[in-house]
């Protein structure tokens, strides 16, 4: 009796999960990759193939884009990397009590606002008639309105300042794991500030070095709102791409397989981020 | 270079200059979306025209206000549906996926637990596509089958809804699950051996010392799906929900007007986000 009643608990907990998994993630990744492999013949006239795929690589505007937000996205995480190190450093090492929790709240802040707004900020600083513009001008540095929007190092700045949380989060709480004392040793045993950079706090903090470059990695390839929004209409990102297809020109075939592509090279940095890190996905995004 | 190890007085000048530069930038963007806000211009852009509140209250063209601006008003209330019923339905899912994961050993755990991770790792726009391919093509085959229609399945509020649930209810599951594994079971069989019923037992004892993850995790959800722009996008129908009217605007040329909500949003969030840690702040103190 007793353990049919716990059966019956048991069957009724995992039924809500399954629901979820099976209708909102894995059939609709199956469908997904279905339409990617039909091509369209006619109206309701499908034949299966790799046609999308082959358009893709044949187009070269299509892979080129491609190419270009995978490669603006690794800039844009060693970037990540390059500048949230240090304040991860600063805030795990260098301060104390309650410096440091205000420190992490600042840092915590403009990420619980939307991203929009967030964006929408920069179009402000940046734009011919923004506040830089009008700053230099102002300060007699040049002669004309300068426009700063719409062009690659706004795309940069803005995807940096969007995903510099989720780099800044995991590093601080590797870095204070590092035990003090061990620094001092190095110190001690005669080592100077790079050597023990080297080799005992980086190697201290890949565990959140990793999860940071994934996940950052993960948030540019997958972004919308800051290239289409800074870069302008020109920006060629992949995910205005596959809102094209989908949206504006009703290509669904041709956009799922865009989509799966997309899916493709994000699961796969992922997949290599854990293996040459020996982490699991439950640790990495536990941490975050 | 850590407190007890003296640095020379440059290089800790310099490293201090960095960290306050990286502030101003983080604080830069905000700051000025608030301050226009507050100018008596109709683009949100320098010269300061002097300070005004027609941003928000104002209800002359071209300065309409937010709170006499319909269309804003109107995605604020679609936004604040949607998040309801999102942050509703995550926590239940939620609090289900902790039970089930704490307390239940079975044949396939392992692979359950990594394919509720999934939607972390899965880029928000392609959630948006598949679900709405997903959800077209059942809407497709039921009216061939049935001759009836079947709008819910079209691009829409109910689909905004079910593909923001698709990936808030894993943060969700997260949070109420660390609380869970903290929960001592002698004190749900002291309640059992004291004549309580097993889910009288849940509910007296389990859920009132998981209610502060419970709450974390719906302020944390009703912030992620105010929020939430590339799944949304790719599901919206013709409600649109705040964040999808604010893009269409922001890309017709704005007025302060959107200065004037982002700020309410920057506020709004900045306090949901302090409740929620302060929430998971007792909760690791209890």
């Amino acid at each position: 009796m007793r353990s049919d009643a716990s059966r019956l608990g048991f069957y009724l907990l995992l039924a809500p999960i399954l629901l979820w998994l099976v209708v909102l993630i894995i059939l609709p990744h199956i469908g997904l990759f279905i339409v990617s492999i039909s091509e369209k013949l006619g109206p309701r006239e499908y034949e299966t193939g790799f046609g999308n795929y082959t358009a893709f690589f044949s187009e070269p505007l299509y892979w080129r884009t491609f190419a270009r937000t995978a490669i603006m996205s690794i800039l844009a995480t060693a970037l990540t990397l390059v500048l949230g190190f240090p304040i991860a450093y600063y805030i795990a090492k260098l301060t104390r009590g309650r410096t440091k929790t205000v420190l992490f709240l600042m840092c915590m802040i403009p990420f619980w606002v939307s991203e929009l707004v967030r964006t929408f900020g920069w179009m402000i600083l940046l734009r011919e008639t923004g506040v830089f513009s009008n700053l230099l001008q102002s300060l007699g540095l040049v002669s004309g309105p300068v426009e700063m929007l719409y062009n690659d190092a706004a795309i940069m700045v803005g995807l940096v300042y969007t995903s510099i949380l989720f780099m800044v989060v995991p590093l601080v709480t590797t870095l204070d794991s590092l035990d003090d004392s061990l620094i001092e040793a190095g110190y001690d045993l005669g080592g100077t500030s790079t050597s023990i950079m080297r080799e005992i706090v980086i190697p201290h903090a890949m565990p959140g070095i990793v999860s940071g470059c994934i996940v950052v990695f993960m948030l540019s390839l997958g972004n919308y709102l800051t290239p289409i929004l800074l870069g302008g209409k020109d920006s060629l990102w992949f995910t205005g791409m596959i809102y094209t297809q989908f949206i504006t020109r009703f290509n669904w075939e041709l956009g799922s397989a865009f989509g799966f592509l997309l899916l493709g090279l994000s699961s796969l940095v992922v997949f290599l981020g854990l293996k040459l890190s020996g982490q699991t996905l439950s640790q990495t995004m536990g941490r975050s | 270079m850590i407190p007890t190890v003296p640095q020379p007085g440059f290089a800790k000048w310099c490293y201090r200059a960095y960290v306050t530069v990286f502030f101003v930038y983080l604080a830069l963007p905000l700051t000025v979306v608030c301050v226009f806000a507050f100018n008596n211009s109709v683009f949100p852009s320098l010269p300061w025209e002097g300070f005004t509140l027609a941003w928000f209250f104002g209800s002359e063209a071209p300065y309409i206000g937010v709170f006499n601006e319909r269309s804003i008003l109107r995605s604020i209330g679609t936004s604040a549906f949607v998040a309801f019923w999102v942050s509703g339905l995550a926590v239940a899912v939620g609090t289900c996926n902790a039970f089930l994961f704490v307390r239940h050993e079975f044949r396939g755990k392992a692979l359950l637990y990594m394919l509720m991770l999934m939607p972390l790792i899965i880029p928000g726009v392609i959630l948006g596509i598949s679900i709405l391919v997903f959800s077209s093509s059942a809407a497709n085959a039921l009216e061939d089958a049935t001759g009836m229609w079947f709008d819910g399945l079209r691009p829409g509020l109910p689909l905004v809804i079910l593909g923001q649930f698709s990936f808030i209810t894993t943060f969700a599951t997260l949070v109420i699950t660390a609380r869970l594994q903290k929960f001592d079971p002698s004190l749900e069989e002291a309640a059992l051996n004291l004549g309580a019923s097993k889910w009288g037992a849940i509910q007296q004892i389990t859920l009132p010392f998981l209610l502060p993850a419970i709450v974390a995790s719906a302020v944390v959800s009703i912030l992620m799906s105010f929020e939430n722009f590339n799944t949304t996008l790719m599901l919206v129908g013709s409600d649109s929900p705040l964040t999808i009217t604010m893009f269409d605007k922001l890309k017709q040329g704005s007025t302060p007007v959107l200065n004037a909500v982002s700020l309410l949003l920057i506020i709004v969030s900045a306090v949901l986000g302090l409740i929620s840690l302060l929430f998971q702040k007792r909760k690791s103190a209890a």
